[in-house]
């Protein structure tokens, strides 16, 4: 299994989203990471779906996805040409003992703090699945009291944009 | 599913000098938008499309539909009995005619007796469109009276659907529904209707502007893939043509003969394909698959190539995947791309409408010829040609003077002739109907083939025979089967509707009991239906009696054709006739399921028995002895 991440362009309506979702799940294919958004084009949306599924079985969930009315494309974007990104909020103990230990991680990782509590800070990181993983591994011991996750997006790198193609080819 | 919940009279009663549907629509179609109700937009959308049928029953979240449709001179409504009756009379109509058919149901229950037809529909690519109505927009999603998630229970069994909750929008999803369904690969929309859009005042003008950038269905193939498959035609030794249901959508048997005529290539049709090309035609090897015949299913799994003409690689075809014709290359042609790979790897893929794609073929191997290339398939034709000779799909009649099953079916198709249309139930019955008869058109067979579901025969058949009134329209049902859907009967009577069916009674869930001789050590677990061993519960024949149908009984062979005449004759209402047949035929060939296709069994525990080269070849036991049939 290796993880395949797809944009996958559909027409803004209401339950395309349950749509995508249960075609996923009826196929037998489950989604690691999910996030949903309007375009530039208001009457696009751009969904961003991490799946972990073997070549041949992604290259079915493709096309199935495009049998889908509303979808308009789906590309699938390659980690070495794209830019990927997640968000976390970590809520971490920290007291008077831990907090500058924290504060130091948080600084090597270039993540934030948003909150600060006598016994908690919480901690906003943003970036590729491998970065957050590596930085909640470093926090862990201090002890996560929370830990709430984004869908991870994506975009192509280079000028060209998919939705301005995908729209002309509509 | 109706409800007499009282609904507001003063939206529904149209003006004493309200236009007929009919007439607005003419006017609809001058372009003049015209001012009208949801519901009026809905009956003017359906006769701006040329439907001349709606199976269906009203109910109350759809009420204000059917009072303009009471008006509409075009647009003839039958009320069926079931709503699932209604789905599949919709589904019959489509098969037998090529032309959307369309059903209609209210809200909750009404909606939800669609779903077996909907998703039959979506397993056979057959054209439909099902109208529902749904609770108020006001009321959805608060659980409210005959309230349930149509849409989104339909989800994964529609080629799409929608939920209608702006009268404005109806004309335009109408139209989208039709051109989705009847288009690309062919299958079931859902087009679900608040009740207060139906209510709702509105404008009305055709014809609307379809909006669908998601939706391109590719029919013309790639000519590149059209010459790469033609060099593999032109290079193989044991071609084999898999046509399945596809070609029969598409239209596409004229094309497939004259492929056939110009590359002298074997072909076998698939259950939802019999009639493609004409069961006469010396080159047809019959029906592959779980009870296919020795000749088409050898003849796959021999062949150094299949080319696949909008056919999916059914595991009822396949048997296990993995030894499946394990060195033939694929060339595959389907307008659906998703089932090109889906099972069987493709060496050729070819994404297009099977009409266009068997016509490219054709051309581009005709040119080939002209250049002097051409396949030579002479030993090959020879080889299965033997099979076909020494392995005829036949069966072995019963010792004691009872009727068999398949001589029925066999006289049936016989006296019927090919020019009626024959539809079937699922199980024995069913494999029966596609062994015994001999199809010589397309559309003259129609079944449950993906979904297997049982009770399709009546309802479908009543579809069909709506769809071609000057047609005789069989029915091949089980007493099981016909159970499941024989109130239609009422429709069919009521409504002039004169089908014929014939209960092939072995007072069984034949299939099931079948696999349980074979493979439950003949416990035969709740398979017994009582309808003609030791009681006749029902009697089928007082049954056709008592819906106004006639009805016969034939128990012995040498009334058969005499039975079969009289069904004949009768053709001012339905027909009924319980052919009480001996219960422990078996559907012959068999392959079971999950093992390889190379273990095809002639009858009980009995391979086919090759002779010594073919045996060398295949490595089989042939240590029971081939009862000869």
């Amino acid at each position: 299994m290796s993880k395949h991440t797809l944009s996958v362009l559909v027409e803004n309506k209401p339950g395309v989203l349950a749509r995508i979702a249960a075609l996923f799940s009826r196929r037998g294919f489950n989604i690691d990471s999910l996030a949903v958004g309007e375009t530039e084009h208001a009457e696009v949306s751009r969904m961003t779906v991490v799946v972990d599924v073997e070549d041949l079985p992604l290259e079915q969930v493709t096309k199935q996805l495009n049998k889908l009315v509303e979808v308009l494309k789906v590309v699938e974007l390659e980690a070495g040409s794209a830019v990927q990104r997640q968000v976390m909020l970590i809520k971490v103990r920290a007291d008077a003992a831990t907090r500058s230990q924290v504060l130091e991680m948080v600084q090597m990782f270039r993540a934030k703090v948003v909150d600060v509590a006598t016994e908690s800070l919480t901690i906003e990181a943003t970036g590729t699945s491998e970065k957050l993983t590596a930085l909640l591994e470093v926090l862990e011991p201090f002890g996560v009291r929370e830990l709430v996750q984004s869908g991870m997006v994506a975009v192509g790198r280079g000028p060209r944009s998919i939705t301005d193609r995908a729209l002309r080819s509509a | 599913m109706s409800d007499t919940t009282p609904a507001p009279p003063t939206t529904l009663a149209p003006a004493p000098t309200a236009p007929s549907p009919a007439r607005m629509a003419q006017q609809a179609r001058s372009k003049a938008p015209v001012e009208v109700t949801g519901a009026q937009s809905l009956v003017m959308s359906l006769e701006a499309l040329d439907v001349d049928t709606v199976f269906g029953i009203p109910g109350g979240a759809i009420l204000p539909a059917y009072d303009p449709l009471l008006d509409s001179v075009k647009v003839r409504h039958i009320l069926v009995r079931h709503e699932q009756g209604a789905g599949h009379a919709a589904e019959g109509y489509a098969a037998a005619t090529g032309r959307v058919g369309v059903c209609m149901a209210t809200s909750g229950p009404g909606a939800t007796n669609l779903v077996t037809p909907i998703a039959d529909a979506y397993m056979d690519s057959v054209p439909i469109v099902a109208i529902t109505g749904q609770v108020s927009s006001a009321a959805i999603g608060t659980d409210a009276f005959q309230e349930a998630d149509i849409r989104g229970i339909t989800m994964p069994i529609t080629k799409h659907n929608y939920l209608v909750t702006d009268a404005a929008d109806i004309p335009r999803v109408i139209a989208e529904a039709f051109h989705i369904a009847s288009t690309g690969r062919p299958g079931p929309v859902l087009v679900d209707i608040s009740k207060d859009a139906l209510q709702a005042r509105t404008t009305f003008s055709w014809p609307p502007k379809i909006a669908l950038p998601g939706y391109h269905p590719v029919t013309r193939p790639h000519g590149k893939q059209i010459r790469e498959a033609a060099r593999l035609i032109a290079a193989a030794e044991r071609p084999v043509l898999y046509v399945g249901g596809g070609v029969i959508r598409a239209r596409a048997s004229e094309e497939l003969a004259r492929f056939v005529e110009l590359t002298g290539i074997p072909v076998v049709t698939t259950l939802m394909a019999r009639g493609a090309l004409p069961d006469g035609h010396e080159l047809h090897l019959g029906m592959p698959g779980m009870h296919g015949s020795v000749a088409a299913v050898t003849g796959l799994q021999k062949s150094d190539l299949i080319i696949a003409l909008g056919a999916r690689f059914d595991d009822r075809v396949t048997g296990q995947l993995s030894t499946f014709a394990p060195e033939a290359k694929v060339i595959h042609a389907d307008i659906d791309p998703a089932e090109i790979s889906k099972n069987r790897k493709a060496d050729v893929p070819i994404v297009g409408d099977c009409k266009a794609v068997i016509a490219d073929l054709a051309d581009a191997v005709d040119a080939d010829h002209e250049a002097g290339i051409r396949g030579d398939y002479t030993a090959w034709r020879e080889r299965v040609a033997g099979w076909k000779r020494d392995f005829p799909v036949g069966y072995t009649p019963p010792g004691d003077g009872a009727l068999s099953p398949q001589l029925v079916i066999e006289r049936l198709g016989a006296i019927a002739g090919p020019e009626a249309v024959y539809v079937a139930g699922v199980g024995q019955h069913q494999m029966w109907a596609a062994q015994f008869v001999q199809y010589e058109r397309p559309n003259a067979w129609l079944n449950s083939g993906g979904l297997g579901t049982m009770g399709y025969s009546v309802p479908a058949a009543m579809g069909a025979q709506v769809g071609e009134p000057d047609r005789t329209v069989w029915a091949i049902d089980g007493d099981g089967c016909f159970q499941m859907t024989n109130q239609e009967l009422a429709t069919c009577v009521i409504n002039n509707i004169p089908i014929k069916v014939a209960i092939i009674n072995n007072s069984s869930l034949g299939m099931v009991r079948q696999w349980q001789t074979l493979f439950y050590n003949e416990r035969y677990s709740n398979t017994d239906l009582h309808t003609s061993v030791g009681s006749r519960v029902p009697d089928f024949v007082k049954l056709a009696d008592a819906y106004g149908c006639a009805g016969f009984r034939c128990e012995r062979p040498e009334d058969l054709d005499d039975t079969i005449r009289a069904a004949m004759a009768v053709t001012d209402r339905p027909v009924v006739v319980d052919f009480v047949v001996h219960r422990d035929a078996m559907v012959w060939p068999m392959v079971p399921a999950g093992v390889s296709n190379d273990a095809i069994q002639v009858a009980r525990d009995t391979a086919p028995q090759w002779d010594r080269e073919e045996s060398e070849a295949i490595e089989q036991s042939t240590d029971a002895d081939h009862d000869g049939q």
